[in-house]
């Protein structure tokens, strides 16, 4: 059967449940088709796109400021591009990347420009 | 084991029309490892959805690549269709195919004149660009651009295109055969072209779907992930079937474009043949809804990737594209290790990078 274009299988997971997902859609015969970050009021939110004969299965994972989140990129080594571009772009760290280029993948004249702050209460009583 | 060297390749190169970097580690003339470098030319391009609508954001989304321009027009139109649920005319539908596979021609033609001018080969070279050129007057003549178009928007096109033109369209993409077929023959059959591709830069099947390789580049080695198939635009009526090779060298990889740029004057003169009256778009107002939307084309260089995040306003809060260079980054680091230096250029032509769709 081949999936339609239109078929949207978007999935919510935890920072620390990404490895073992990976694992699995790699086990299940997966190649890696995207890794890319938003960023809102201080949260990043990153979407990974897995796809098997046009079966394309979308995991959306959270990521509070600050936290960690473990590269997925020791199952798939081609992950590295993605992680390194949304760590240049967003801040986001991550943890046991095969190939880490520690913020010089791109050569951007301010560091982690697409990286927001947590909003803040305005005004008083 | 010899003396380990290294050697800068890019990012100015005259085998790279545009700037990507890799250090080459060598042993004697052998390649050990690439290590890939980018940003020389990062626009943020996806960065401006927060200052423009989603209409606007059409226009800045074209301009992610010179090349690729109207698919990348068609991709994020889509998506937001997709997240908006508006449904494209049918003959919209057709336009957006036949306008997709000129760029295709067009693309595979520029590809196959920088190949040959990679090789030294500076006949074949201008002979390729020189046909590829009748593609663009088509798009200037229809459109009023060469490289920018501004034919799609979201809901369909700009503008239609008369039954009339759309027959000279396929009259002249049918009389390029011929030419198509005697510059072909030279890379298919040319004992000296063979020479430098065949048997080298070879990726097996299993390899290119390990590093996620995508286009003519996976198709080489057998991988059908040709987003076509999944019912995009009119390929499914037109009964579209993907070109696959299996010998995953770079001469596999070229015979893919090659016989792609004879299937879309195929895929041209059915859709020309079968294309419905009607309007070609749908009026579209108010506010892009709350959620997300992924959406795929085959661009000529392999599948690109839309996301869309809606947040109720006409700004939506994300337009993120990944272009195919970008998933063939990894095979070409790969494919280098252990390749003879001679060969990098070669290598990296036939997986056909473009630098400014991956920097958007």
């Amino acid at each position: 059967m081949i999936h339609s274009y239109k078929e949207q299988h978007i999935t919510a997971l935890t920072p620390d449940a990404i490895e073992s997902k990976a694992d699995e859609m790699k086990k299940a015969g997966y190649r890696i088709e995207q890794i890319c970050a938003r960023s809102k009021d201080g949260v990043t939110t990153l979407l990974y796109s897995f796809d098997k004969d046009f079966d394309l299965q979308n995991f959306r994972v959270t990521v509070p400021q600050n936290m960690t989140v473990p590269s997925i990129s020791k199952y798939y080594w081609a992950a590295f591009i993605y992680e390194n571009e949304v760590h240049d772009l967003f801040g986001v760290t991550f943890t046991g990347l095969v190939l880490d280029y520690k913020g010089n993948f791109f050569k951007l004249e301010k560091l982690t420009p697409w990286k927001t702050e947590p909003k803040t209460s305005e005004g008083g009583e | 084991m010899g003396k380990r060297t290294i050697v800068p390749f890019g990012p100015q190169h005259p085998a790279l029309p545009e700037p990507i970097h890799l250090d080459l580690e060598l042993d004697g003339e052998k390649v050990v490892r690439a290590v890939p470098s980018l940003g020389f030319i990062h626009r943020g391009l996806e960065k401006l959805v927060e200052k423009n609508d989603y209409n606007a954001m059409n226009y800045i989304m074209e301009r992610v690549c010179g090349i690729c321009s109207f698919g990348h027009s068609w991709g994020y139109s889509g998506a937001v269709e997709g997240l908006m649920g508006i449904e494209v005319p049918e003959r919209a539908q057709y336009l957006r195919t036949i306008y997709l596979e000129l760029s295709r021609m067009h693309s595979h033609l520029l590809w196959l004149g920088l190949l040959a001018d990679g090789m030294g080969f500076e006949s074949l070279f201008m002979n390729c660009w020189r046909i590829r050129e009748q593609i663009l007057d088509i798009f200037e003549a229809t459109t009023g651009g060469r490289v920018i178009l501004s034919f799609t928007k979201v809901g369909g096109q700009h503008r239609d295109i008369s039954d009339e033109t759309l027959k000279k369209i396929a009259d002249k993409v049918t009389t390029l055969r011929p030419e198509l077929k005697r510059i072909c023959d030279v890379f298919i059959d040319d004992e000296s072209v063979k020479n430098r591709m065949c048997g080298v830069g070879k990726v097996s099947t299993d390899e290119a779907v390990e590093l996620g390789a995508v286009g003519p580049t996976a198709r080489g080695s057998g991988v059908n992930n040709d987003v076509r198939c999944t019912g995009v635009g009119k390929y499914e009526e037109l009964g579209f079937v993907p070109i696959l090779e299996k010998d995953g060298d770079c001469y596999s990889r070229c015979k893919v474009r090659v016989k792609e740029v004879f299937q879309s004057i195929d895929i041209i003169c059915a859709a020309v043949a079968k294309i419905p009256a009607g309007p070609v778009s749908v009026p579209v107002k108010g506010p892009a809804p709350e959620g997300e939307y992924v959406m795929r084309i085959e661009q000529p260089r392999g599948d690109a990737f839309y996301y869309v995040v809606g947040n109720g306003t006409k700004y939506l809060d994300r337009a993120r594209v990944r272009t195919p260079t970008d998933a063939n980054i990894p095979m070409i680091v790969k494919v280098l290790q252990g390749c003879d230096l001679n060969d990098v250029s070669m290598i990296v032509l036939t997986i056909d990078p473009c630098v400014s769709c991956t920097e958007r």
